[in-house]
């Protein structure tokens, strides 16, 4: 199974757009190509688990290496474990979502697609990276789609977003440079070079005291890309600003990237600095589930609600990577894998919404239920599987968390814990409160009335991600049982650096 | 004998030759047309990039005055690939000068100055170089000859040039003093560390620096810039400051090896303050030119950065970068050249709503912006990236962590002007431009550079296996 086509395919795609002539053209070849790449993503899938099965051990499976730069001892390096897998289909999902979601964009829509796409290559090279380099590489290259996506078909302050997005994540960037930096030129391998291989990293042991001074860099770096309090100030704006898919698409993947860098490259890599550091990781995530939350009740726009309830949910994923044990982190990527859905579901709902009704405010919509059954189901759908309703897949994601989290019998972890139980209240709150209004009810504006249903391609685009969201829900041994070979190896190299 | 002296000299006789054709041009009786001419120059020049590849025979001459090797083959061919680019962007504003012939007569003096300099391995030679390369660079900054502001931008130039070479005068004359020879090789034997020779040390560093513009002495960069043409202002900030990097690369790392210890944290500071003061001033500018002159200020202060990582990877990420800088910056000086001699805007806030009007252009324009700022798939990642880390490899964390901080800010003023050409609404948008068949050739190669480099890693391989250290 190459990999490389999971880089090839996008890129041939965006090329075929660039080529395209009118809208019809541009989307179906976009499209084609995203469901290429979720029939590619699947077929990994099932390659994967016969290899597991036939006894396949290896940490990294499908590697492939070839020099990049030979001199520095920079490689293209490339493989998948389970949670890579776990991210890729994630990604091909909301991809196709998002590019259904955006069937009727008219305006300069070569160049919107052509972003969407170049924004998934991003994503994938990156879960695919296994040298470090190649991630930051991947990482960074969606960094441009993202602001030229706000900027320029938002809606709202949209130049303000993009560009407050853009910097902050440019100085996420800057901190993880600093950070592998360190890494870097701290590695010595058996010719005595440095070299930037996860592989290779995982199996020297980089000084304490190195660890101590740039596991900060990398960790709070790549919390960046996922709403680290206090960096969190971009998610609100950037997604509420932020054209439907594109909001799909940050949200979804976008954050995730983050939390995979902080999992695979600063926990990982650094497992004596995290132990040293994890009450910073829970206090800082505690603050962002209950913060998150409350900030979300105060909310009176749709997208806003989402945004802030995405920062209360990414809190729950470095929760998990706080606390350190086995389940604690396996419900860190059920929960990246979960929100993503999830509220990609969301953004979907709200984009159909919005353009049909022309506003976001809770306080003017109402009764859209009786209008546009389909479109309020899939909002009520993305509500409850954000409030944990179990069937659905938030539910086993923060189950699992809080089991992992109950595992530490410290004070503070508990007490972190707790906290972070009874936010599901708050969430459920907020939810019930956006749902009860805006779907239930009386119907508040009479124009609304004329509004037509989903069409073909949002009802597939929400049918492609509630078929997710309920196979996790409903059977999470899937997600688990691919994700568990992989936190495993992450556990013992933490387990080790408890017992030194 | 004689075969030595051609083949080792060879750039130098091509660019003489080139300017004899020139001069035979102006003297002879036939009037050619504008475009013709400027046809057959770039072609003449075409094949002198090409010819830079050939033929090339290391040595040394004069009682090694000159010498040559492959490292400097690859750093003159650097020069040669960007006058030839030059040298297109400059189509429209030339086709309607009426001083065509001696533009390009002073612009390829400058060139061989700076080829002089880049080969001189004996302090004369260096200093006749330096010399040949910056005067008519003050004359070429007033070829505006109608406009106040370019005599405004020469005058300050030669000034400020005069004043440098002074300093760098004044230094190797008490190198001379100290040392009692002219020779790099004889010299860097000499020198132990002792307090003259720091002192010469910081007037030479001086000299350099207004010519680098690094931050204190790039206070006449700004107004220079702005006065003098486009063209010249694109000169000025790729190719002649590549050449006096490479130069000044040499000096750091032969002449002046054993005061390592004293001047790695000279240069180290003075970087991090280019950086920061570059950065500051850029975000204010509303004026291309001068946004273009304080961002290249930003980009030299990376170079410093990467050249006080004295090491192999450092001299080989400060060729690579400025290889690719020569691309980035070329074609954003291609749109905005192009656009002036059209239209004569030159802010930002004419650009607005750039993209409506003019797609191709303001793509080339917001690429080049993008490998400047340092953003991926571009080649401008790999050659920051690969500049910071060379900084990194000494250790002071503390700077590192500043100058990647930084990176913020010069990335705001690069998007800030992507933001104006496609997300500002505007009334009176640029008209369209149609791009002439040389400019065009020129962001192509530009555009081509921007996006392949990264990738094509062998360059890089290349360039570290030329540098000895």
């Amino acid at each position: 199974m190459n990999l490389t086509l999971f880089l090839l395919f996008p890129l041939f795609t965006a090329l075929a757009i660039l080529f395209a002539q009118n809208l019809k053209q541009i989307r179906s070849i976009a499209l084609a190509g995203a469901l290429l790449q979720l029939v590619l993503a699947v077929k990994l899938l099932l390659t994967y688990n016969a290899e597991r099965a036939s006894g396949n051990k290896s940490q990294m499976l499908f590697e492939y290496i070839q020099d990049w730069f030979a001199p520095l001892h920079l490689q293209y390096h490339i493989g998948v474990d389970g949670i890579s897998i776990a991210m890729i289909l994630l990604t091909s999902f909301i991809v196709v979502a998002g590019i259904l979601v955006s069937w009727s964009m008219e305006t300069l829509s070569k160049e919107f697609f052509f972003l969407l796409i170049l924004l998934s290559l991003g994503a994938y090279g990156f879960f695919i990276s296994l040298d470090i380099f190649t991630m930051f590489f991947f990482l960074e290259v969606a960094v441009i789609p993202k602001f030229l996506l706000i900027g320029i078909w938002g809606s709202g302050k949209k130049e303000y977003s993009a560009m407050k997005l853009a910097l902050m994540l440019m100085g996420g960037s800057a901190l993880i440079m600093v950070g592998i930096f360190g890494i870097y030129f701290s590695s010595h391998t058996s010719t005595g070079a440095h070299t930037f291989d996860l592989l290779l990293l995982s199996k020297m042991n980089i000084p304490i005291e190195i660890q101590k001074m740039f596991f900060p860099f990398a960790f709070i770096g790549f919390g960046i890309f996922t709403a680290i309090f206090p960096f969190h100030t971009w998610v609100p704006d950037g997604h509420a600003s932020a054209p439907t898919a594109a909001s799909m698409f940050l949200a979804g993947i976008s954050m995730k990237l983050g939390g995979y860098g902080c999992l695979r490259v600063a926990t990982f890599l650094m497992p004596d600095a995290a132990h040293a550091y994890s009450w910073v990781i829970i206090l800082l995530a505690t603050i962002a589930i209950i913060y998150g939350a409350f900030a979300t009740m105060m909310q009176t726009d749709l997208k806003y609600i989402n945004a802030y309830s995405s920062v209360s949910h990414c809190g729950f994923v470095l929760l998990g990577i706080g606390m350190l044990t086995q389940t604690s982190i396996t419900g860190a990527v059920m929960q990246m894998v979960s929100h993503g859905l999830m509220t990609a579901l969301f953004f979907a709902a709200i984009g159909m919404i919005y353009s049909r009704t022309h506003t976001r405010m809770v306080a003017q919509l109402g009764g859209l239920l009786k209008i546009m059954p389909f479109i309020s189901t899939v909002f009520v759908i993305a509500g409850l599987s954000s409030l944990g309703l179990p069937g659905f897949s938030g539910f086993v994601s923060e189950m699992t968390i809080f089991m992992g989290s109950w595992q530490n019998t410290d004070q503070l972890y508990r007490l972190a814990t707790i906290l972070a139980c009874a936010s599901i209240v708050v969430t459920a709150v907020y939810i019930l409160r956006a749902a009860g209004k805006t779907i239930m009810g009386p119907i508040t504006n009479s124009h609304y009335e004329h509004l037509s249903d989903a069409s073909w391609n949002e009802k597939m685009a929400a049918l492609v991600l509630i078929s997710g969201i309920i196979i996790v829900g409903m059977a999470p041994f899937l997600l688990i049982n691919l994700i568990q070979p992989g936190t495993e190896i992450i556990i013992n190299k933490l387990g080790v650096a408890i017992n030194h | 004998m004689l075969n030595e002296y051609l083949q080792v000299l060879k750039s130098e006789w091509l660019i003489i030759a080139i300017i004899f054709i020139l001069l035979f041009i102006k003297v002879g009786s036939k009037e050619w047309k504008n475009e013709t001419l400027l046809y057959t120059i770039n072609f003449l020049l075409l094949f002198n990039l090409i010819a830079g590849f050939f033929y090339n025979l290391p040595g040394s001459l004069f009682n090694g005055m000159y010498f040559s090797n492959d490292l400097i083959f690859l750093q003159k061919d650097i020069l040669n690939l960007g006058m030839y680019l030059v040298s297109l962007i400059a189509y429209p504003w030339l086709k309607e000068h009426k001083h065509l012939l001696e533009f390009y007569i002073l612009l390829l003096s400058t060139l061989l100055g700076m080829f002089f300099m880049i080969s001189s391995g004996n302090l004369l030679i260096f200093y006749l170089g330096l010399e040949l390369s910056t005067i008519p660079l003050a004359a070429l900054a007033n070829f505006d000859l109608e406009k106040r502001k370019s005599s405004e931008a020469a005058f300050k130039m030669i000034i400020s040039s005069a004043f440098s070479s002074a300093l760098m005068l004044f230094g190797i004359s008490l190198l001379y003093g100290v040392t009692g020879t002219l020779f790099f090789s004889e010299i860097a034997a000499l020198i132990h560390g002792g307090p003259m020779e720091i002192f010469i040390f910081i007037l030479i560093l001086g000299g350099f620096s207004f010519k680098m513009s690094v931050v204190p002495f790039h206070l006449w960069t700004a107004d220079v810039y702005e006065g003098a043409p486009v063209v010249v202002t694109a000169y000025l900030s790729v190719i002649s400051k590549s050449a006096i990097l490479f130069v000044f690369m040499t000096v750091m790392f032969t002449v002046f090896r054993n005061l390592e210890p004293q001047w790695y944290f000279m240069i180290f500071l003075l970087s991090v303050l280019t950086i920061l003061i570059g950065n500051l001033f850029a975000i204010r500018q509303n004026n291309m030119k001068r946004f273009l002159a304080f961002s290249s200020i930003a980009q030299v202060g990376f170079v410093l950065l990467g050249l006080s990582g004295v090491s192999k990877m450092g001299m080989t990420s400060v060729i690579y970068f400025l290889l690719i800088y020569l691309f980035s910056n070329l074609a954003a000086f291609g749109v905005v050249a192009l656009v002036s001699a059209t239209t004569g805007k030159e802010n930002v806030d004419d650009f607005k709503g750039f993209y409506k009007t003019n797609p191709f252009l303001s793509w080339v324009l917001a690429i080049a912006l993008f490998s400047l700022a340092g953003v991926p798939p571009t080649a401008g990642f790999f050659g920051k990236f690969f500049l910071i880390m060379s900084g990194a490899e000494r250790g002071n964390y503390v700077w590192i962590i500043f100058a990647a901080l930084n990176m913020i800010i010069s990335f705001y003023y690069y998007l800030r002007i992507v933001k104006a050409i496609f997300m500002d609404q505007n009334e009176n948008p640029i008209q369209k431009i149609i791009v002439p068949a040389l400019p065009r050739l020129a962001m192509v190669i530009c555009l081509l550079g921007i996006i392949s480099t990264g990738f094509l890693s062998w360059i890089y391989d290349a360039i570290y296996n030329l540098c000895n250290f």
